[in-house]
């Protein structure tokens, strides 16, 4: 059995460390590219959400690469994720891709029932072993998030241009190549080492950017044009609505580990504008909206794919936080025709009118 | 007092119950106009880009009532079967409506069968209560509201199209002359709100019916049939009116006495996107006749006949045996 998986963004190093950890041979595809898009597009439906037709390009490739078996998570809906799995395998199959699916429903009521199913993936592994490897790859999603939130610290004031995005490739390889927990905590410290090496003009102005919205679109670079170093090279602090270990956190283990931003509260400050969840993150997107605006943040962009259902209802209803809280909002909506170059420019304009609204501001006081 | 009813979404499959239920608590059931170019304008005006083509209508059907009724009707429909959903759209529907100005109050009750233990009753006590305090006053009338909806349903089941199921309950039957003598059967398969909307589907039952086609929907094959179709996906799907659109589709493509489906699909819809995906796939290994029609604000008339008499010229010639189809 070689397990490959779909990407999301950094996602690939602890979903690996954990199979690894249990003895499961794994294929990592290779990162989503302009080939593994163009191979969704083709073979995936047209009206698809984009994560969908990446997903299928990831297996694609994956199993050029000799994986033969898919695990990837489930759901219950209402939003198409839920039922992504069992497209993707019905297209691989008319195509002669055909592989073996394992589909991680999540947990209903306890987290539990997710021990069961990686239990099954790992075969003859004790349960002991299965607990350790799970917190194996969370403690790694943890390392990663906190690379990444000290790349968005970095990046709008580093004085080498380029520095931050080294510094952040060299921290991840290091957190990825960790094998062992005691492995880990090293490359834990000399990652943030690293990352706290980057010279930085502390008088810089910068500008406080929320980006919410869909979570594939915001955990995934390619997907949104690497909105968020774009942003940072811009001169913008960004915060994301949702990290990795958070999403996994509320999604998998059912908010078992306190003291994380919990969607709950997100959702709890979402209320009189949207209130009811909607599937997907849309109320976790509005309530988020509300959260930054609350904070004395600059901006927000809220970002998904093309045809999200979820997200369109949060978009139906962000005009009214941004009214009522006087933030500005920008809606960047991704599909396979998105160009970087397009998305800058709508960037750069966004910044101007953020850098003007807070100059005026400053000299009305 | 004047209840609204936006004649979009859900409104084709329960509107003669909310009528019942309303007029036996002593209200006025308002329904608004048919769907024109003037009340899409409208929608397109108020929804925001990115929503479906029946969602931006309903914006549509909603601000037309404006004016007119007391109350808009509006519940929030999050799932009306165990395990099922609607659309995530359903779900925000009030809130994204409760923003437009003008209007009056919205009866936005939840109605959310999700979980098994949700008590309906109590959604319907919720909105009796609006018009009378009398609690026998409310069960009477839903009880009525009920039986009417059974009416409905087996009126559809007989294969009579929501329209003229309604006409027969109202008594309000016209003498049409009957169309041309059908020679085929297709079905059509889609979302309610986009098949039976005259203007939405440029008239397309009528238009197929004119053309010497008898036309099958979802709604007139009973539930049992349509849930064991559905039930040979490998895992359920979690949309109910997704669910009765596979169903159909599985149910007519294997029917001898169905030459050809049509599926029509709203433009970027999301359910659509993945049931039409898997419909399209089964038509395609049964080898039957299949035409995709997606609906968007721009559709042309002409381009949608044009597609429909080629689709049935290629009926009747696969019917007629002609070889290499
Ligand atoms: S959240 Fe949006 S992008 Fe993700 S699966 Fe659902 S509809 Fe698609
Ligand atoms: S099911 Fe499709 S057409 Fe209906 S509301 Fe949802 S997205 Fe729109």
């Amino acid at each position: 059995m070689r397990v490959t998986f779909p990407h999301m963004g950094n996602l690939y190093i602890p979903l690996k460390a954990m199979l690894q950890y249990l003895g499961v041979d794994v294929v990592v595809p290779p990162l989503s590219s302009k080939k593994t898009l163009t191979l969704g597009v083709k073979h995936g439906p047209e009206f698809a959400c984009m994560p969908l037709k990446l997903n299928l390009g990831n297996f694609m490739e994956a199993r050029e690469l000799g994986a033969d078996t898919i695990i990837m998570a489930g759901g219950c809906g209402p939003c198409r994720f839920g039922y992504y799995a069992q497209i993707e395998n019905a297209i691989l199959k008319d195509i002669a891709y055909e592989m073996q699916l394992i589909v991680l429903e999540p947990p209903e009521k306890h987290i539990s029932e997710l021990l069961v199913k990686i239990k099954r993936i790992a075969g003859q592994r004790s349960w002991w072993q299965v607990i350790q490897a799970i917190r194996f790859g969370y403690k790694k999603a943890r390392a990663v998030d906190e690379v990444e939130m000290a790349a968005f610290q970095a990046r709008p004031r580093e004085l080498v241009a380029g520095a931050t995005d080294a510094a952040y490739h060299e921290a991840l390889a290091l957190i990825d190549g960790a094998s062992s927990l005691s492995e880990l905590e090293f490359a834990r410290e000399n990652a943030g080492q690293i990352m706290a090496g980057v010279a930085r003009d502390h008088n810089r102005p910068v500008l406080k950017i929320g980006v919410i919205g869909e979570i594939y679109t915001l955990l995934e670079p390619f997907s949104n044009q690497g909105l968020e170093r774009h942003l940072g090279l811009l001169g913008a602090l960004v915060d994301r609505s949702i990290y990795l270990s958070e999403w996994i956190n509320d999604h998998l283990f059912l908010g078992l580990i306190k003291g994380l931003r919990s969607s709950k509260e997100a959702c709890a400050a979402a209320a009189p504008y949207l209130r009811h969840f909607v599937g997907g993150h849309g109320q976790e997107t509005v309530g988020s909206a509300v959260n930054y605006a609350r904070a004395g943040y600059d901006g927000l962009i809220q970002v998904f794919p093309f045809t999200c259902m979820p997200e369109i209802v949060a978009r139906s209803v962000l005009p009214d936080v941004g009214a009522d809280y006087s933030i500005p909002l920008l809606t960047l909506i991704m599909d396979e025709h998105s160009g970087e170059a397009g998305m800058v420019t709508r960037l750069e304009a966004f910044m101007d009118l953020l850098a003007q609204r807070k100059e005026s501001r400053e000299a009305c006081r | 007092m004047r209840v609204g009813i936006p004649r979009a979404l859900l409104y084709y499959y329960y509107y003669p119950m909310w009528k019942v239920f309303f007029e036996e608590l002593g209200a006025e059931a308002v329904i608004s106009s048919q769907s024109t170019k003037g009340i899409l304008a409208q929608g397109l005006k108020h929804a925001v880009d990115e929503v479906c083509l029946p969602v931006k209508l309903s914006f549509g059907h909603v601000l037309d009532l404006a004016g007119k009724v007391d109350y808009i009707f509006l519940p929030r429909i999050v799932s009306v079967e165990h395990r099922k959903y609607i659309c995530p759209k359903f779900l925000g529907l009030p809130d994204m409506i409760r923003r437009l100005e003008g209007l009056p109050p919205l009866l936005d009750v939840e109605v959310d069968m999700y979980r098994k233990n949700w008590d309906l009753y109590q959604a319907i006590k919720e909105t009796g209560s609006f018009f009378t305090n009398s609690r026998l006053k409310i069960w009477m009338a839903y009880h009525r509201s009920v039986q009417a909806l059974h009416r409905y349903c087996r009126l559809l089941q007989l294969g009579l199209m929501p329209a003229e199921a309604l006409a027969v309950l109202e008594n309000k039957v016209k003498n049409e002359p009957l169309p041309y003598p059908a020679d085929l059967n297709v079905a059509v398969i889609g979302h309610p709100y986009n098949i039976y909307d005259p203007y939405i589907s440029m008239d397309l039952i009528r238009r197929l019916r004119a053309m010497g086609a008898n036309v099958f929907t979802a709604e007139h094959i009973p539930e049992k049939i349509l849930k064991s179709n559905a039930s040979r996906l490998p895992k359920k799907l979690f949309w109910t009116l997704g669910q009765r659109m596979i169903g159909a589709a599985f149910h007519y493509l294997e029917r001898p006495d169905v030459s050809g489906v049509v599926h029509v699909a709203a433009f970027a819809c999301g359910p659509d996107s993945m049931t039409g995906e898997l419909i399209e796939r089964h038509a395609r290994a049964r080898r039957v006749p299949y035409l995709n029609l997606t609906l968007d604000e721009h559709t042309g008339e002409a381009g949608v006949v044009t597609r429909l008499e080629a689709f049935l010229d290629m009926v009747r010639w696969k019917k007629a045996g002609a070889v290499g189809i």
